[in-house]
């Protein structure tokens, strides 16, 4: 079991794994969003060899309006 | 405008923050006809609330310009705009890293810090900067190819607080692209910005929390294009004795009636 915070919530999952399921498991599948991971980023083509681990820490952000 | 290798209709860019609706921000969009569109990222809900927005965006077919609004240090601006590059695919960026919160004033180091970074990653850095002479040429030092200082701080509609220096700074550097990005409240601003042969100007607040946002959008996009049709056209200099703009020769009556 690991607990990660996603978006600023702590989320428990039964077992390890990798940002591209998690992106599908939480709703994201088909959308337009980018992630990082503890502050890093996870370009696309990695997020299926990226492995969330306990603790981690995951955003998730689309676009928005800004200035 | 040519900015390398795109060419941008139009010398103002219009921010897409704080319209009322997502409605009067495109009609407001189609007013002003911007060169260039400014957006942001935020963490999503599954919901989904940013891709509406982001279709409204691509439907215009405007370019966009991402930013990095909220940023404190270098590393959240280079995560931030990496993670723009892939959502937006351009790898141009507007750096904002923000020194004090109050005056929402960009921080100089952690600015070229960001800049030397996004920089060696392939981003065209578009910094919103003070207009600080050595700032500026420090980052171009680190790179950067534009320059964006604030005219006043953002969303204050203060318009051009010091007006010598930005003078200054577009007479410093006549090879970089230079915005002025912020503070500007009414479209006489932005006329005297591109008076001083500013490329363009970066306009926001003062569109969006006008009382008619689509009008006030048009009044940017006319006095953009006066200013820089002054700023191309060769604005005579002041001086302070009156010349008369009336051939004065052969006028009938010309000093006859003196004491008369």
């Amino acid at each position: 079991m690991i607990t990660i915070t996603i978006n600023g919530h702590s989320k428990t999952f039964p077992a390890a794994l990798d940002i591209a399921a998690l992106l599908a498991q939480e709703g994201y599948a088909g959308m337009t969003v980018a992630v990082a991971r503890n502050g890093t980023f996870v370009p696309k083509a990695k997020q299926s060899q990226t492995a969330v681990q306990n603790g981690d820490t995951i955003d998730i952000v689309a676009p928005m309006q800004g200035g | 405008m040519q900015i390398f290798d795109q060419t941008l209709h139009a010398r103002l860019f219009l921010g897409t923050a704080q319209y009322p609706s997502p409605e009067i921000l495109q009609r407001a969009i189609e007013a002003a006809r911007p060169g260039l569109i400014t957006v942001s990222l935020r963490r999503e809900s599954a919901a989904g609330h940013g891709q509406k927005f982001w279709d409204l965006i691509k439907n215009t077919g405007i370019p966009v310009l991402p930013n990095t609004a909220g940023c404190h240090s270098a590393a959240e601006a280079v995560t931030t705009a990496q993670m723009a590059r892939e959502i937006f695919e351009t790898d141009w960026i507007k750096l904002e890293v923000i020194g004090d919160d109050y005056m929402l004033q960009p921080d100089p180091f952690g600015l070229i810090d960001a800049a030397e970074k996004l920089n060696a990653l392939g981003f065209t850095v578009f910094p919103y900067m003070t207009e600080d002479l050595v700032l500026a040429q420090r980052l171009v030092d680190a790179g950067c190819k534009i320059l964006m200082p604030w005219g006043a701080p953002i969303g204050s509609g203060r318009g051009l607080n010091n007006p010598y220096a930005l003078k200054l700074l577009r007479q410093r550097f006549p090879q970089q692209i230079m915005v002025v990005d912020a503070g500007l409240g009414a479209p006489s601003h932005a006329a005297a910005a591109m008076e001083l042969g500013y490329d363009a100007v970066l306009v926001n607040t003062a569109v969006a929390k006008a009382g008619d946002p689509v009008a006030m959008a048009r009044g940017f996009a006319q006095a953009v294009a006066a200013g820089r049709a002054g700023y191309e056209a060769g604005i005579i200099a002041p001086q302070d004795n009156a010349t008369p703009s009336t051939p004065l020769i052969d006028r009938p009556f010309w000093h006859q009636a003196k004491g008369g």
